[in-house]
């Protein structure tokens, strides 16, 4: 099943550093597996747990957070913001029946187009290891409500 | 979902063969009238160029004639077209923020290869920015009134221009100096590659006009404490530190500073070479001329009695009892102009700075070139005495190096070649370069280098491992010996030497971060300050009204400080003569109905642009401080504060909208 199973990824990106990389890698014309789809915020500090909960919830098989490297954040340091948030939330992901590592934080500063088209490829494979996420549509009763209520938060 | 009031838009670019090369644009413009008519979306169609004055044309009439509410045009990277659609809607009679690019040529068309697959991709790309636009609210820019005087901290020769610039426009400038003396490195230098005019000559004259000019308050011995506000209204504190001397009376006759008993060691303008007394200015041409009283190292400070200065100051302008006073100016702009420090050689053991007598940083040498340094421009030994027979100057000391700093610090090369053609002419000494790569790319610069290869400057490639005392064969008694490899030569070589000159990197000021931090801006891995964009942007900031020029910004010659110094300037200019700003509406609110005053978002702001009101027992976001990251946003537990442009319901219909294509293909099998 597994074998031709194309992972779906949500991939959020900060104005300043990570959307500029993707602009970048367009720009030199790289190539990076199609499975990603961009959702740009002003700065990865926005990243609110609902975020990924609704994008996991609504069929992403992996969640991909890019932002500035640590010191060099264009809001001074609010992606370390960011990496608290993410660490701790990939801490709640397990009860819910999810592989804490379908959510990946990742850095790459408005230069580095080569790393983030890398490690899109690289995040890609490891969720094509990990297999379908299905959380929604495993209508199993113990992890409906969950998915309702995630539903619910985010609105 | 299907609240579809909306009249959306939809406008597919071709942009000639960049998208529609890869990108099926017609299938994804007829999938998107077709599927997305529940979302609000009325007209779809694609086009060559959305761009160009036909397709925004296109797109206005759209929301002329068929009264769209919405507009979402797939096209580029948003920052390159947003502004240009925004526009466009605008003259239509849409508010701007009503539209939304969708980038399928950066994210799409430029990355993947396979048609279907893209064309796929991009259909989501266009759902998602669907989903969201029906969420975006008509925003207006948030205008600021600007203040007329500009703050220029650090009095070097990037400060100074800029100072000038702002002042000879008309207009009050407070330029902040944290040394009793504006000018900077510059003033420490006898002559300037690549044309050798004295520096003092081009410096001195200006830093007078900055001195005397009346739009110009010169504050020297002087640091910024705190900065509050923000763009168009800065209200900054600065510590005028205690000169102990009478500004109004002192006429600079210099008589204190001659009979003063206490002799120190200069350590900051003759970079330990020289001596300086405990009353002093730090050079001849200091601006502004009165001298500062160094209270740490002056003897009745010290031990209560001495006084010597005051007995002998014909105007009585010494005054032991004065204080720090604290100044509190309201600004518009601000230019930070700070410089760098030199790299400490004392790093690289192996080199032997501070442990060898005769090898010199390159400050020192530059002291020692000038004439009203401590050897009287003449190149001389450590003993004070012997005039070198061999010369070897080192590139790249703590530049270009993984265990120091990995960048190239842009002007060493020069300025090694500039000590070369100064040994040459005052010596008759044996001059070697050792390099890595010549670096000499600006105006007349490898003409100079040509100049100094052709009066015999020996030139080896290698970088340096080691110079050291210990004499191994004949000739090396008592001499500095470089341990090198030649590249070149492709051999190893000693050389033996009497002086050796380190060319050390520049680096960001000791206290370069919290100086950004005070300033609410950021500084690179290397801990320079950042530009909002490095090739675009390049004196501006991330923070509105905070711009930066000179040295401070990576290493710089001269000619470059001063050409941001002006930059910096033109842009504060150009805000002053507007008079008012317009901010993008990228902001946050907090609805103080559901603010439980917990407090969480108060720390979490790196602007502090969150105040807590004690009496009401509720947070509020001034909005002129905001910067829009949205951190409060996602941390509020009682989700009291949303966010402009980027909001929970924005992000949310987009997820929804990028996974639309998947859901709806499930339908039918969960069915
Ligand atoms: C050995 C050597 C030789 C050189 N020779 C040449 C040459 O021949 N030609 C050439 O083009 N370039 C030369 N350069 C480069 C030149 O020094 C720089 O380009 C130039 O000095 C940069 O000017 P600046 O105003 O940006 O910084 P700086 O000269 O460093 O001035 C910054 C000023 O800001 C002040 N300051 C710092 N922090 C604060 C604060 N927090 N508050 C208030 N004030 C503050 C400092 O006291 C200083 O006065 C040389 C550099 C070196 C190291
Ligand atoms: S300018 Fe020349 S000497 Fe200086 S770091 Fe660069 S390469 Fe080395
Ligand atoms: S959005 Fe960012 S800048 Fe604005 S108030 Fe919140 S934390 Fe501060």
């Amino acid at each position: 099943m597994t074998k031709d199973f194309e992972p779906l990824i949500i991939g959020f990106t900060c104005n300043w550093c990570s959307y500029r990389a993707a602009d970048m890698a367009g720009t030199a014309r790289l190539k990076y597996p199609p499975n990603v789809r961009l959702i740009r915020l002003m700065c990865s500090g926005r990243i609110d747990p609902s975020f990924i909960l609704k994008a996991l919830a609504g069929g992403a098989d992996g969640v991909l957070i890019t932002g500035c490297h640590p010191g060099e954040c264009h809001y001074l340091e609010q992606n370390y913001k960011a990496l608290r948030r993410v660490k701790l939330l990939k801490r709640t992901l397990a009860p819910f029946g999810i592989n804490p590592d379908r959510v990946k934080l990742v850095w790459a500063s408005a230069a580095e187009g080569v790393k983030l088209a890398r490690e899109i490829g690289v995040f890609v494979e490891e969720i094509r290891e990990l297999g379908p996420l299905n959380w929604p549509a495993r209508s199993t009763p113990e992890i409906n409500p969950v998915v309702e209520e995630v539903e619910e938060v985010a609105g | 979902m299907a609240e579809n009031k909306e009249r959306i838009g939809v406008y597919v670019c071709h942009c000639g063969t960049n998208i529609a090369g890869v990108v099926d644009v017609e299938e994804v413009a007829r999938w998107a009238k077709e599927n997305l008519g529940d979302q609000g979306v009325v007209i779809s169609k694609d086009y060559k160029f959305m761009c160009s004055s036909l397709g925004q044309d296109m797109i206005q009439a759209d929301i002329q004639k068929e009264g769209l509410t919405r507009v979402v045009v797939a096209a580029c990277s948003p920052h390159l077209h947003e502004k240009t659609f925004r526009v466009a809607a605008e003259r239509a009679g849409l508010n701007p923020y009503l539209t939304e690019l969708a980038s399928i040529r950066e994210q799409v068309s430029w990355v993947h290869k396979d048609k279907v697959v893209a064309t796929e991709k991009s259909k989501a790309v266009v759902a998602g920015a669907v989903s969201r636009v029906v969420m975006h609210e008509p925003l207006e820019p948030i205008i600021v009134p600007i203040a007329e005087p500009t703050l220029v901290v650090g009095g070097g020769i990037a400060g100074i221009q800029a100072a000038l610039e702002i002042a000879n426009a008309g207009h009050p400038v407070y330029l902040v100096e944290r040394e009793p003396s504006i000018g900077g490195h510059m003033a420490q230098f006898d002559k300037t590659f690549p044309t050798l005019d004295c520096s003092a000559c081009i410096l001195t004259p200006r830093m007078s006009e900055a001195g005397t000019h009346p739009n110009i308050t010169l504050l020297t011995y002087a640091e910024v404490e705190q900065v509050d506000g923000f763009v168009g209204n800065f209200d900054v504190t600065i510590r005028q530190k205690a000169r102990c001397v009478d500004t109004d009376a002192c006429t600079g006759c210099g008589i204190c500073e001659q009979k003063c008993p206490k002799k120190v060691i200069d350590d900051v303008f003759e970079v330990g070479l020289g001596y300086r007394k405990a009353i002093y200015t730090p050079f001849d041409q200091a601006v502004p001329k009165y001298p500062v009283i160094d209270r740490e190292n002056c003897t009745y400070f010290e031990k209560g009695t001495c006084r010597v200065c005051e007995k002998f100051c014909p105007t009585d302008a010494i005054n032991f009892e004065q204080e720090d006073e604290i100044i509190e100016i309201n600004v518009g702009n601000i230019i930070l102009a700070t410089g760098y420090d030199l790299f400490d050689a004392r790093r690289i053991p192996q080199y032997g700075y501070g442990r060898l007598a005769n090898v010199f940083t390159s400050l020192e040498f530059e002291r020692m070139t000038n004439a009203a340094g401590p050897t009287s421009g003449d190149i001389l030994l450590r003993d004070g005495k012997t005039v070198p027979k061999s010369v070897g100057i080192i590139h790249c000391v703590g530049s270009r190096d993984r265990n120091y700093n990995n960048y190239c610090s842009a002007i060493c090369c020069m300025q090694s070649l500039k000590f070369a053609h100064l040994v040459d002419e005052r010596t008759s000494a044996t001059v070697y370069n050792f390099y890595i790569d010549m670096r000499t790319p600006a105006k007349d610069y490898d003409e100079f280098y040509q100049r100094v290869l052709d009066e015999g400057t020996l030139f080896v490639r290698g970088k340096v491992a080691e110079v050291t005392d210990a004499a191994r064969i004949s000739g090396e008694e008592g001499k500095l010996i470089v341990q090198v490899e030649d590249t070149l030569a492709g051999k190893q070589r000693r050389i033996p030497l009497d002086m050796v000159i380190l060319s050390a990197a520049l680096e960001p000021r000791h206290d370069a971060y919290e100086t950004a931090h005070k300033f609410g801006i950021a500084c690179s891995a290397n801990g320079w300050f950042t530009e909002k964009h490095p090739k675009l942007d390049p004196v501006a900031t991330m923070t509105e009204g905070i711009f930066i020029a000179g040295a401070a910004t990576g290493p710089k010659d001269i000619p470059a400080s001063v050409s941001q110094g002006s930059a910096a300037a033109a842009r504060v200019l150009s805000y002053i003569e507007r008079g008012e700003l317009a901010l993008e509406p990228v902001r946050a609110m907090i609805n103080q109905e559901q603010c439980s005053g917990c407090r969480i978002c108060n720390d979490l702001c790196p602007y502090n642009a969150i105040l807590f009101h004690e009496d009401q027992m509720v947070s509020e976001i001034n909005q002129a401080l905001c910067q829009g990251c949205g951190t409060c946003v996602a941390a509020c537990p009682a989700g009291a504060i949303t966010g402009t442009v980027f909001s929970d319901k924005q992000v949310f219909a987009q997820i929804d909208g990028l996974l639309f294509l998947e859901k709806s293909a499930l339908v039918p099998e969960m069915a």
